[in-house]
């Protein structure tokens, strides 16, 4: 049975929404997804109906708001295929990642190697920057092949018996390519490494099975995926949450406290501290809902179709050149671009006048900008919600912009 | 709506490159990034004997408007006082703010106006020749 990309755009009240007197064709959601009506309804719910805050209270409306929340984080673990009490709720992918740096990271010490590579999202690097800064831990990038894979090739060469943690991207935020995660879980295994993917733009495209992967960490965004901004989610393996400090401090978080000595309360409370982003969390519950409500074999059919559409119509544009892979084998629908001496800025303006939103820039990833010696890109992710008239839509756009500048 | 944007006169002065190089001997240089978008500006300029400036250069590695705003900078301050940079700046952000309808090429920039994004794209060589005058 075909995909129903029809009925799935009605879902989406802001697909409705003109741009510039013409439709929207949203392709920006590597930055931001657009929301379902059912992430909607769960938010209005709970602010119409069970507006009170989590875990304290006895009052009955204290008790709906904990039951959602606490559901919720139900909802994201089996979206991920782990334990309720793995999954943390944080104000976002950064958030996470930063929990990571911050907490996990005072556990190692000078002379200790942290993994990454060229490719990752500024998110996923200023962090673990800033602890190496902090405890003197050296940072070893993985290089980046020339189709905008990260080379696990290199491994070997880069992984050793200090390395530490390995923190990658699931999928590259510019070029779509999908990480090898067996080959780099075990090359932290042979040294007795973590590994952690920032799955900021994996998420979007369906249920994970986290202990399949192997890895240790994961972080995703909820705006990314679906749902409301200014709620994310770290899990982590149970051991390794147990044996990591608090990041912040405050309610919630604790087992006791005295002016003498304070105790911690277990994960995942021990990283939620203060009143936690309930609304979102609560949304983003609706998302993952969501997301395991699709049939995921039709919609990664769908979109990989869109992908081809889109990679056939650049081919077509002789000053168009793809920085990422060039098949839709290993990757998924993330498409970067660029075009001979028109910045990608001007691209996205003139795309916007065909009511085409995309990304334009360095994506908070300049190590690959360098690595291409490019300035930018202009970005299309594609959505479930995305039709042939979006990708469409682009094309036209970027044939313009080539007219325009010639 | 783009073609209001981008019209004849900004892609003639983008792709023009009238000023685009390095000195030889500058005075003064000086660079500017927007870390935002990546559009990086250096200016040189070199000042004569009365501190007029009397030759400018720059390079730009940004989009249209970055370098259409840095050829129409170095054509209007080109033999001018350092002191006149300050009014230089205020007209193009008068123009970008659509409180003065702006001189010679700078009136060009008018439809960046309702582009707010787009306001730093064409104040960056403006900043990049303030700072390397101010020898920042």
């Amino acid at each position: 049975m075909s995909f129903d990309v029809a009925s799935l755009r009605r879902q989406f009240p802001i697909l409705s929404r003109p741009i510039n007197g013409t439709a929207l064709h949203y392709l920006d959601n590597g930055a931001s997804a657009q929301t379902p009506q059912a992430v909607l309804d769960a938010v209005r719910v709970y602010e119409t109906t069970a507006r009170a805050n989590v875990l304290r209270g006895v009052h009955a409306l204290a008790e709906a708001a904990t039951e959602a929340y606490e559901t919720a984080r139900a909802d994201v673990a089996c979206f991920l295929g782990v334990a309720d009490d793995e999954v943390i709720f944080t104000g976002g992918c950064t958030a996470a990642i930063n929990l990571v740096a911050s907490s996990y990271g005072s556990l190692l010490k000078a002379g200790d190697e942290i993994v990454l590579s060229e490719l990752e999202h500024h998110s996923n690097i200023v962090p673990w920057y800033q602890l190496a800064q902090r405890a003197g831990l050296t940072l070893r990038p993985l290089p980046v092949t020339d189709d905008g894979r990260i080379d696990v090739s290199a491994l070997p060469r880069i992984v050793n018996e200090r390395t530490r943690l390995i923190s990658v991207a699931h999928v590259s935020n510019v070029t779509g390519a999908v990480v090898d995660v067996a080959a780099v879980v075990a090359a932290a295994r042979a040294v007795g490494a973590r590994v952690m993917l920032d799955g900021a733009q994996r998420a979007p495209h369906g249920p994970l099975d986290l202990p399949a992967l192997g890895v240790d960490f994961y972080a995703f965004a909820g705006h990314k995926a679906y749902g409301p901004n200014g709620i994310g989610v770290l899990w982590g393996r149970k051991e390794l949450l147990e044996a990591m400090p608090p990041f912040m401090g405050g309610g919630s978080m604790i087992g006791s406290v005295t002016f003498e000595a304070i105790t911690w309360a277990p994960p995942p409370r021990r990283f939620e501290a203060g009143t936690p982003p309930i609304g979102p969390a609560i949304g983003l519950g609706a998302a993952c809902r969501w997301m395991m409500g699709l049939d995921w074999t039709a919609v990664g059919g769908h979109e990989m179709g869109l992908t081809q559409r889109l990679m056939d119509g650049l081919a077509e544009v002789r000053s168009a050149r793809l920085i990422g892979p060039s098949g839709l084998q290993g990757r998924l629908p993330v498409v970067s671009f660029v075009l001979d001496d028109i910045h990608p800025h001007d691209t996205a303006q003139i795309l916007d006048s065909f009511g085409v939103a995309v990304r334009a820039g360095h994506h908070c990833a300049q190590p690959l900008m360098d690595r291409f010696d490019i300035m930018g890109t202009t970005r299309a992710c594609i959505a479930p919600y995305n039709d042939a008239s979006d990708i469409d839509a682009l094309l036209a756009g970027v044939h313009e912009t080539v007219r325009r500048f010639a | 709506m783009s073609d209001a944007l981008y019209h004849d006169r900004i892609v003639a002065l983008a792709k023009s490159r009238a000023g685009a190089g390095k000195l030889a001997a500058p005075t003064a240089s000086a660079r500017r990034d927007n870390p935002l978008c990546g559009d990086r500006v250096t200016m040189d300029v070199r000042l004569d004997d009365h501190g007029r400036m009397a030759e400018l250069a720059h390079q730009v590695r940004g989009c249209a408007l970055c370098q259409a705003a840095a050829v129409a900078l170095t054509s209007r301050a080109q033999g001018r006082p350092t002191g006149d940079i300050a009014a230089l700046r205020a007209e193009i952000e008068a123009v970008l703010n659509g409180t003065a309808a702006g001189e010679g090429d700078f009136a060009a920039f008018a439809p960046v106006r309702q582009y707010r994004a787009r306001h730093d794209c064409v104040t960056l060589p403006f900043e990049a020749l303030q700072a390397a005058l101010d020898g920042r």
